[in-house]
């Protein structure tokens, strides 16, 4: 017993050593960065994927900078600026050919902030439809996007159930493991410069250690003095806080893409565009879920980690090694975690501040499914994607988190338990 | 390196209408979890509210200040009604997820394009704190030392200290009384108390719609010290600030908020500024000033972790009074 501790902590120490030393070199390249020119920069294409050459695009800045450039023949424009600050980028509609439209008009002008990054500005071009079946596309391609969206809510959402229903802890800082890894992702791939794949695999491993790292070194110790779960909720949050900030420290502040596979054209089904990145990574999420699944239905320690959340006393007694499977569930909600924040990025860029922001609807989606189940969770978690997706087809895309919580409170008032859930687990 | 300058500064802050604002936001805080153990993550909406009803009152709607009191009360109360009665029936996390996630609501609102016309999009509103500063009866500021203030910080900072001491005084008064007694027998035990024939779930609205207008009287503290209201400075960095205080302090006691924020405050601004000097006299050569305000977030977490961990009464609290073991 006393090795193994001493081994855990061994293997902590390494964890704490590799992070030291990776920090500085990773502040160091983002510094060197920065020093080359700041371009705002895009690509036109059509939703099928031909460039549109010879647009006008146009920056200007308060400070009274003017610059313009026109996409070449493979669509791509570049406009280099002096400084940091804010811009607006305007792309003028007359120069675009005429069976050709901006998808989204109030996109243009865009008002952007470039801090110390060059940074890549999106004008989503089409061909312009009709009013009634634009409708019924969008809400199809708004469905799709939802069900995508709400596998990257689930993927999380999932861990954090599994976590709650064996630890009891409502675990603030799961959001900020979905960073993590889609960060370890992004040093393994622009930094290191590993394929994309490999990158990824590599970065689930790497949150997999996390998980269990701060498993064995926080939360398991935290049990055996006794805290009370109000006591860790607020440890989880104190952990969160920290975490987010170590990122935005070592990282810097603004949104990076992955060095493979960020700007892909989609592909047309029906009236969805979608691109293959998504495909894949959706399947991929598709089958984590169901290994999960798989894992809770069949496997001894995933049934043993059920039986936990049901009586923890009882499964103890029973010869169930509570702590064991514990870590197991740990390794495996970080693992997902890790996952959702990967598939979140390869369509928006990683940020610092992402996993946080996701975290509210990752709660809101196991809330509506039933805390502390994971089926719920996933169920859950896919209706709260669909809905907030869908409700901008009536509401401004800003505030379609509103959505989200609406539906959170609604269930709340009519089924507390959440669909999936008990009704004797949380009064 | 002038430490005079850093301990005047840091001191300036500690006593500041910073630390005002922030410890009636902890009294609120302390209200919901340290006498009745509601854990409201949302308190930075109760001082947007607060803020917002000044700014949009005056500036948009052309009324009065006063009025804009008047309807921030109103508000906060109407959100504490909203939070609660979905929630206070059930455990007690899902009162966390719902207050926090309602904060960040309010401001992707206030902060919205769609509303810009209204509450004045991210940059906010400005121009409406002059009624209030009319009423200045002090013609010159303050140098007391290495404190110094401006006519309108002090006149600021009093007002701010006095309704510091009004909320200290409600919250002395109420805890003393039969219904405060409820309160913390609701923390202990829910369901003796409910034995008892007390209607828990009316005791607990009236513990967050309480706390929650102190908390706004943050608000207008805030805003008015600012003379801007600006959506971001609402976001949930403030509740995690407030919380911080809190425990720091001591939950459960009258002047727990109180010394946690003054402290709390005096040792974020020594921090700060004194890595900031250290940064430029090239003693720490591996940060960037900017990257000090990223260290002191940092430094909050892990105090926040290790204060709950190792000392959860803080510094004047009684561990025995805590709920920290209710599941």
């Amino acid at each position: 017993m006393v090795i193994g501790t001493r081994a855990r902590r061994a293997v902590l120490l390494v964890i704490a050593a590799l992070v030291a030393l990776l920090g500085p070199a990773v502040t160091g390249l983002s510094a060197a960065h920065a020093a080359d020119d700041l371009v705002v920069q895009g690509v036109l294409v059509q939703a099928d994927g031909t460039p549109v050459p010879g647009v006008l695009v146009s920056v200007t800045s308060e400070g009274g900078f003017s610059s313009s450039g026109s996409s070449d023949a493979d669509g791509n424009w570049a406009v280099v600026v002096p400084e940091s600050g804010a811009y607006t980028v305007f792309l003028d509609t007359t120069t675009l050919p005429e069976d050709v439209g901006l998808r989204d008009e109030e996109r243009n002008p865009l008002t952007i902030n470039l801090l110390t990054s060059s940074r890549t500005v999106q004008f989503p071009l089409g061909e312009e439809v009709d009013g009634g079946s634009q409708f019924f596309g969008r809400a199809m391609q708004l469905f799709v996007d939802g069900l995508a969206f709400g596998l990257v809510i689930a993927l999380a959402g999932v861990g954090l159930s599994l976590i709650f229903g064996t630890t009891g802890l409502t675990n603030f800082a799961h959001g900020d493991l979905i960073t993590f890894g889609a960060l370890a992702t992004l040093v393994l791939n622009n930094t290191v410069g590993l394929p994309f794949l490999v990158a990824a695999a590599l970065a689930l491993v790497v949150a997999a250690a996390f998980g269990w790292a701060q498993d064995a070194g926080l939360w398991r110790p935290l049990r055996r003095r006794g805290t009370g779960l109000i006591a860790m909720l607020v440890v989880s949050i104190g952990f969160g806080i920290f975490l987010r900030y170590t990122y935005l420290l070592v990282f810097g502040g603004s949104t990076v893409q992955f060095a493979d596979y960020s700007g892909q054209a989609g592909l047309e089904v029906g009236p969805v565009l979608i691109t293959p990145k998504s495909i894949i990574a959706s399947a991929v999420s598709v089958v984590a879920l169901l290994a999960t699944i798989l894992w809770l239905q069949r496997s001894r320690k995933g049934k043993a980690s059920r039986a936990i959340s049901d009586n923890p006393a009882l499964a103890s007694a029973s010869g169930i090694d509570v702590e064991q499977v514990i870590s197991r569930v740990w390794i495996i909600g970080a693992t997902l975690a890790g996952l959702s924040g990967i598939v979140f990025s390869l369509n928006n860029g990683v940020n610092w501040l992402q996993g946080f922001q996701l975290l509210l609807l990752v709660f809101a989606g196991v809330v509506v499914g039933g805390l502390g189940t994971a089926y719920g969770a996933l169920l859950g978690s896919l209706i709260v994607g669909v809905l907030i997706q869908m409700s901008t087809l009536f509401i401004p895309p800003e505030l379609k988190n509103l959505g989200a919580l609406v539906v959170l409170i609604g269930i709340l008032l009519v089924r507390p338990q959440g669909i999936l859930g008990r009704a004797d687990r949380i009064g | 390196m002038d430490w005079n300058i850093i301990f005047g500064q840091a001191l300036t802050q500690g006593f500041g209408v910073q630390a005002v604002i922030f410890a009636l936001a902890a009294i609120g805080l302390n209200v919901h979890f340290g006498y009745t153990g509601l854990l409201n993550f949302g308190q930075a909406g109760f001082l947007a509210i607060g803020a917002y009803a000044l700014g949009v009152t005056v500036a948009t709607f052309g009324q009065s200040l006063w009025l804009g009191v008047i309807y921030g009360l109103i508000g906060s109360v109407i959100f504490a009604l909203l939070l609660g009665v979905p929630t206070l029936r059930l455990r007690a996390d899902y009162l966390a997820i719902v207050t926090i996630a309602s904060s960040e609501i309010i401001r992707l609102i206030v902060r919205s394009v769609t509303y810009r016309e209204t509450f004045g999009g991210s940059d906010g509103i400005n121009g409406f704190a002059s009624e209030f500063y009319e009423l200045n009866p002090f013609s010159s500021g303050l140098a007391l030392g290495p404190v110094v203030l401006s006519a309108n910080d002090l006149w600021i900072t009093v007002v701010g200290w006095a309704l510091v001491a009004v909320a200290l005084l409600l919250v002395f008064l109420a805890m003393r009384s039969p219904w405060g007694r409820v309160l913390k027998g609701i923390r202990e035990d829910e369901d003796a108390v409910r034995s008892l024939g007390k209607n828990v779930f009316a005791y607990k609205i009236q513990a967050l719609v309480f706390g929650g207008v102190i908390g706004t009287l943050g608000g207008f503290v805030f805003a008015l010290s600012n003379q801007s209201v600006q959506p971001d400075n609402y976001a949930t960095t403030i509740t995690f600030f407030a919380w911080a205080v809190l425990i720091l302090g001591g939950a459960a006691r009258v002047f727990g908020p109180v010394l946690g924020s003054v402290i709390f405050w005096f040792l974020l601004i020594f921090v700060n500024i004194a890595l900031v000097e250290m940064v430029r006299a090239g003693y720490i050569t591996f940060l960037t000033s900017t990257q000090v305000g990223q260290i002191r977030f940092i430094l909050l977490g892990l105090s926040l972790m290790l204060l709950m961990i190792y000392r959860p009464q803080g510094i004047l609290g009684d561990r025995k009074e805590l709920a920290l073991d209710a599941r």
